[in-house]
């Protein structure tokens, strides 16, 4: 057997206990293939384990274990670096999870810490570096390691319970969609909720809106409130560190 | 050649990140996993810095899959390059083994065939690497669970050609081939005397655990007696070498590791006077 077979036929036994497979790889192998498949399942389920403690302990040890178990026989790991399996976790939980939302989303929020905190690193402005801004040309540049998790549900409010070693409160929908802003500060992974016209300016400043125009925008909404209201959300970006840089367009 | 470094290190694990970075601790150089740290940015990456700043640092991978029959991944390579570059490190070491296969990766330490064709492939991957890490790499041994015998060559052999083939160098993990020689009944002596005593510029100590059947390197206790032994045997063969102790599970107090390191200390200062 040449070594690209060999490969594959090992792939198919750690993968789907192919025991053909195995067969073919060795008459006196069983022993370490077991060594082998035991290692692949127990890293990859390490990994989840790591990288969800909150769902774990919102679902339970059980419930996760099973959810983690067919995520592995689904979802072969496929990138050079481990952390990378966490990613399509939350998909696997949302299918398994279809009357608890909440599930879900606890893990995709977790995913997203967990992301930001091993983010490209920028430099945050202060409030000192925007003396010299053109308003009504610039176009903010925010911090690489942010994102934006769209919520259905109390997740971020059952997180910050679990976070904390307090009692979660019970899942419930929430009555318009919400967004959780997950973004790194200070070497800390970082969340705090967002209402609808926050998070709509925010998915609009990282877009390239130039700030005069995201005004405008937030003007027609408000009206004269506005200008506090867009003052208000810039005053708290910079003091969250979100403001890394400006560009003024030609 | 790689230049060599005498000294005793340990690996950089999490629990002790703090005591390495607010004392000066008594190690020569500490062994990180490159992969820990091949990401964007944050914590990780400044604490490498940091580390850097007070201490040498050897990478250690646990990725490149220089036995993968379709190659290796370039953007992998590109990553370590940049850390490489950024860490300047004292060796850059990963294994004898694969983990990836068409898009599949099993982030495990898979055995190869000690076989002509796996010579060729993995002396080309290692060429590979070396072209795009712009220096020469160190090769380590495994621990293996599946015996391909009659393969055409042992795993001393293997190593023997792949480095004269290559350039590389050896990282010997004395832990694992007392494993290996466990697990496939081979004398572990005629192991540590095959193998290619000028290439060797850093030793691996670590204990193992004894499963239903095989022994499995698990890291996760101290260096047994009979590791020592072997320590023992091949130390006074080699030239100036970094000997490290790596635990990677239930990781004690760093005094603990330190105590172990002193016990490696002690062993080399003995056989290499009883030698002379």
């Amino acid at each position: 057997m040449n070594l690209l077979a060999l490969q594959r036929d090992m792939r198919g036994w750690l993968t789907r206990e192919d025991v053909r497979a195995a067969r073919r790889i060795g008459p006196h192998a069983a022993p370490g293939l077991r060594v082998y498949q035991n290692s692949y399942r127990a890293q990859l389920m390490a990994c989840l384990e790591a990288s969800f403690a909150r769902t774990l302990a919102w679902i339970g040890h059980d419930a996760f274990r099973a959810a983690a178990a067919t995520h592995i026989d689904a979802t072969p790991p496929s990138s050079w670096t481990l952390d990378a399996y966490a990613r399509d976790f939350p998909a696997t939980l949302a299918g398994l999870f279809v009357d608890d939302p909440e599930v879900a989303e606890l893990a995709a929020l977790e995913l997203a810490l967990e992301e930001v905190f091993v983010g490209p690193d920028a430099d945050p402005l202060g409030v000192a570096d925007m003396a010299d801004v053109d308003w009504n040309r610039v176009v903010l540049r925010l911090a690489p390691a942010l994102d934006l998790v769209a919520t259905h549900t109390n997740a971020a409010a059952i997180w910050s319970a679990l976070a904390a070693g307090e009692a979660p409160p019970g899942a419930c929908h929430l009555d318009e969609p919400e967004a959780a802003l997950v973004w790194r500060q200070n070497d800390r992974a970082r969340f705090r909720g967002l209402d609808q016209f926050e998070w709509q300016a925010l998915i609009r400043a990282r877009s390239g809106m130039p700030f005069a125009m995201l005004c405008d925008e937030t003007a027609r909404a408000f009206g004269d409130d506005a200008a506090a209201m867009a003052g208000g959300w810039l005053g708290r970006w910079i003091a969250d560190g979100l403001i890394v840089g400006f560009v003024e367009p030609d | 050649m790689i230049p060599p470094f005498a000294g005793f290190g340990l690996g950089l694990r999490r629990p002790h990140y703090a005591e390495f970075l607010e004392h000066r601790v008594a190690v020569d150089f500490l062994e990180v996993i490159s992969e820990n740290f091949m990401v964007d940015g944050g914590q990780p990456r400044r604490i490498l810095r940091d580390v850097r700043a007070r201490y040498p640092v050897a990478l250690h991978g646990v990725s490149m899959s220089i036995g993968s029959a379709d190659g290796l991944d370039a953007a992998y390579l590109a990553r370590l390059r940049a850390l490489v570059d950024e860490i300047e490190p004292l060796f850059v070491s990963d294994h004898l083994s694969w983990s990836r296969i068409e898009g599949f990766n099993s982030h495990d330490l898979l055995p190869l065939p000690y076989t002509d064709e796996a010579l060729a492939l993995v002396a080309a991957n290692v060429h590979r690497a070396q072209d795009a890490l712009g220096r020469a790499m160190l090769v380590e041994n495994p621990s293996s669970y599946i015996d391909f015998a009659p393969a055409g060559m042992t795993e001393w052999e293997f190593l023997d050609a792949l480095c004269a083939r290559t350039g590389c160098g050896l990282l010997l993990d004395v832990n694992n081939v007392f494993v290996s020689a466990r697990n496939h009944g081979f004398d572990p002596v005629a192991y540590l005397d095959g193998v290619p005593h000028a290439r060797v510029r850093q030793i691996h100590l670590a204990g193992h655990s004894c499963g239903a059947e095989l022994l499995v390197d698990t890291h996760d206790r101290p260096v047994p007696a009979s590791v020592w032994d072997l320590y023992a045997h091949i130390v006074p063969r080699l030239g100036p070498v970094a000997t490290m102790i790596e635990r990677d599970d239930d990781i004690p107090p760093l005094a603990e590791l330190l105590g172990e390191l002193g016990t490696a200390r002690l062993i080399a200062a003995g056989a290499v006077a009883e030698a002379a």
